[in-house]
């Protein structure tokens, strides 16, 4: 069978049951988030119940959804308006030819206040908005209150810097006797991120194009001397909020969603602020979801009555309530709202307006290649901080898997890393 | 052929299509995928995981950790298996408490003692209320190597040893108690006689257990990855992470055609070193 049989076949297969199950009226809104059961539930009954129209939801994986809409396009059975998707699930949709442009909708809902950023991103490198911001997550640090005292003289909590964040960890250590940093290393914790995102950003301002060099070099000698207030148990973790709880860990970073029990169960007991800021700036990975309008959509107007639905400050704040995505529009936070979510929310907006962050984005284009990139960026960690191989040896070592690696995906650079023809190259 | 000669193949065929089909055919896959890099033929994925950082620690901790453990539940179960001759009441009762641990998940044995040995766990709390550590020590962390092969050897123990025990009660039960009772008569110590007659006798039934435990053993996956993680790679860990983390399923291959082979080669050793005598042979 040819490919192209096979998408086809694939079409008529995926679209049976969908336009079984939908009735005539209905708006599809596919979601490569808010997943699982109970988040797709929360999303049914609680996001959007005060819609007037009418709205089929339908999570979709994010590894099948261009082959989904590929399936519809050359199957000629179109039954999705809406695509709900990370920025980086988005972009690939583009050479698909999979999306229209919603220029007209951004203009109506200039309004909203949708940072300007933001916006720009939702062009995927075209000339035409290409989705509407939907909700948005990051990663950044809580702190155990008792670990405040210790704060080195003169450092502001909003605009730590990495010098900082060592100092403070070798006065923890030196009083309490313990190492009381926490990093999510663990086996399926979000490290990679953490490097990716954030410390190389920081201190190289790029990720691939600077990931050997001199500057590499300096940071992963200054993270090394970090990591000796780094509690050991480090490598078991893969949610910082458990340790922040059991009190094993004072400061710690990860992912809002991997913070946020920690800030529901004990408010009063944690602060939350932006990751810590380096010779480059204030490197910080922000997790962008959008909204697009699907090319020959079923149901246009539904379409763009459902991101305006969506997008409006009310179904914004329900939506950071039910799943713990932050809104992307001006939304005043109602006084009764959770105090963790609170916290969160003031942290994210602190990381992403800072006078020097610099956003670096989650990985686009590497496809499966995904794991091994991360696994370059873990391994170089390994290498150095856990082993103690010299920097320069080290970087020597991964230069060439990680060129490897981009060659055979074939991904371009993405920000903060400047944009290339052709495959990101290692300098 | 008459038609009775058939009927052993017709009823042995259904058990062996069942093995062609699930297990002979993807053997062949994973060894075809294992040696297939880049479109062609070649030795591209053995390279790549044999430069892994964590190839050498993989093979080290695999070893480590099969080396020390087979012996000692060898040891442990016949030690077992002889007490368990001399139990008269009860003796059904007492074998399976000791056979427990092989209904339980190696996932749920990792967690079990994942419970008893982290910072907080049963192990530090008992420790701590008879004054033998001022505060949480950690024992499962990349600064406590030892320690940690020493959790991860025991959880194995514990998890494993009554496989081996059920293997050779059974055997012991057919040793004819006449052997022991001739060599007591001629003077032989209770050891000799352990020494001598027993082990000699039991020499198929421990062939047995070592192959399948040892070649259980180069398998050992959950309970290390429950216990260890990222701080204690093994063959199987790696081969799992080559292929969900990393997706790279030629390395995964390669890293399951090399646990195939030294599960083959060990079963070899074993069939050779342990075989019995063809004067012994029935």
């Amino acid at each position: 069978m040819t490919p192209r049989v096979l998408t086809a076949l694939s079409a008529l297969l995926l679209a049976v049951p969908l336009t079984a199950r939908v009735a005539a009226a209905d708006t599809v809104f596919m979601s490569t988030q808010l997943r699982p059961i109970e988040e797709a539930q929360k999303m049914r009954d609680i996001i959007l119940k005060d819609y007037s129209g009418k709205v089929t939801y339908v999570p979709q994986e994010p590894a099948q959804l261009p082959t989904r809409i590929q399936a519809e396009q050359q199957g000629g059975t179109h039954t999705i308006s809406v695509i709900g998707a990370l920025h980086g699930e988005l972009e690939p949709l583009i050479p698909l030819n999979g999306l229209v442009p919603v220029d007209d909708l951004a203009a109506k809902l200039k309004d909203r206040g949708f940072p300007a950023g933001l916006m720009r991103l939702g062009r995927l490198g075209t000339a035409h908005q290409m989705y509407i911001p939907w909700m948005q997550a990051t990663y950044f640090m809580v702190a155990n209150k008792q670990a405040l005292p210790y704060l080195p003289k003169g450092a502001d909590l909003d605009a730590l810097t990495y010098e900082q964040l060592a100092e403070w960890g070798a006065a923890i250590q030196a009083k309490t006797g313990k190492r009381m940093l926490g990093f999510p290393a663990g086996p399926t914790g979000l490290m990679h991120r953490f490097i990716e995102g954030f410390l190389y950003p920081s201190y190289t301002g790029g990720l691939v194009t600077t990931f050997d060099g001199a500057p590499a070099d300096a940071m992963w000698t200054r993270f090394a001397g970090l990591w000796k207030y780094v509690n050991p148990n480090s490598t078991n973790y893969n949610f910082m909020q458990e340790p922040l709880l059991s009190g094993d860990v004072w400061v710690a970073f990860d992912h809002v969603a991997r913070l946020l029990n920690a800030l529901r169960q004990k408010p009063d007991d944690f602060v939350a602020f932006p990751a810590p800021s380096g010779p480059k700036g204030r490197g910080f990975m922000p997790v962008l979801a959008g909204l697009a309008i699907a090319k020959d959509a079923p149901d246009p107007q539904g379409a763009a009555a459902l991101i305006t639905y969506l997008t409006d400050p009310k179904t914004q704040l329900a939506t950071a309530t039910a799943t713990g995505f932050f809104p992307v529009v001006k939304a005043d936070l109602p006084a009764d709202l959770d105090p963790g979510l609170k916290l969160a929310a003031a942290a994210i907006a602190k990381t992403e307006t800072a006078k020097d962050a610099v956003p670096a984005l989650l990985p686009v284009g590497l496809g499966s290649h995904g794991g091994e990139f991360d696994k370059v960026m873990l391994d170089t960690f390994q290498l150095i901080v856990l082993r103690g191989v010299k920097p320069h040896d080290a970087l020597a070592r991964e230069a060439p898997i990680l060129q490897k690696v981009l060659t055979d995906s074939g991904a371009p650079c993405w920000a903060p890393d400047p944009p290339s023809t052709g495959a990101c190259r290692v300098k | 052929m008459r038609r009775g000669a058939l009927t052993p193949y017709l009823l042995i065929a259904p058990a062996t299509i069942f093995l062609g089909v699930l297990f002979l055919v993807p053997l062949v896959q994973t060894v075809a995928l294992a040696f297939h890099a880049d479109g062609s033929l070649s030795l591209g994925n053995f390279t790549r995981m044999a430069g892994d950082i964590n190839f050498n620690d993989a093979i080290t901790d695999t070893f480590e950790v099969v080396l020390l453990a087979v012996p000692l539940q060898l040891a442990l179960a016949l030690g077992m298996a002889m007490m368990l001759r001399h139990v008269r009441r009860g003796r059904d009762i007492v074998l399976w408490i000791w056979s427990i641990p092989l209904g339980i998940s190696d996932l749920a044995a990792g967690l079990v003692w994942l419970a008893i040995l982290t910072d907080r766990g049963y192990l530090n709390t008992l420790l701590f209320h008879l004054g033998v550590i001022p505060g949480p020590e950690s024992w499962l962390t990349y600064e406590t190597p030892v320690a940690l092969l020493i959790a991860i050897v025991i959880a194995e123990l514990w998890r494993a040893t009554a496989i081996v025990l059920v293997i050779l009660a059974a055997g012991v039960q057919l040793v004819p108690k006449e052997y022991a009772e001739a060599a007591e008569v001629f003077g032989a110590s209770s050891w000799q006689r352990f020494i001598r007659v027993t082990l000699p006798l039991l020499r198929p039934s421990i062939q047995t257990a070592l192959i399948l435990r040892t070649v259980l053993a180069f398998e050992m996956f959950a309970t290390v990855l429950t216990l260890g993680g990222r701080n204690f790679p093994v063959m199987m860990s790696e081969a799992f992470n080559w292929q969900y983390s990393q997706q790279n399923y030629g390395v995964a291959a390669a890293y399951a055609v090399l646990v195939m082979a030294v599960s083959l080669g060990a079963t070899l050793i074993y069939l050779r070193v342990l075989r019995t005598p063809a004067a012994q042979l029935p």
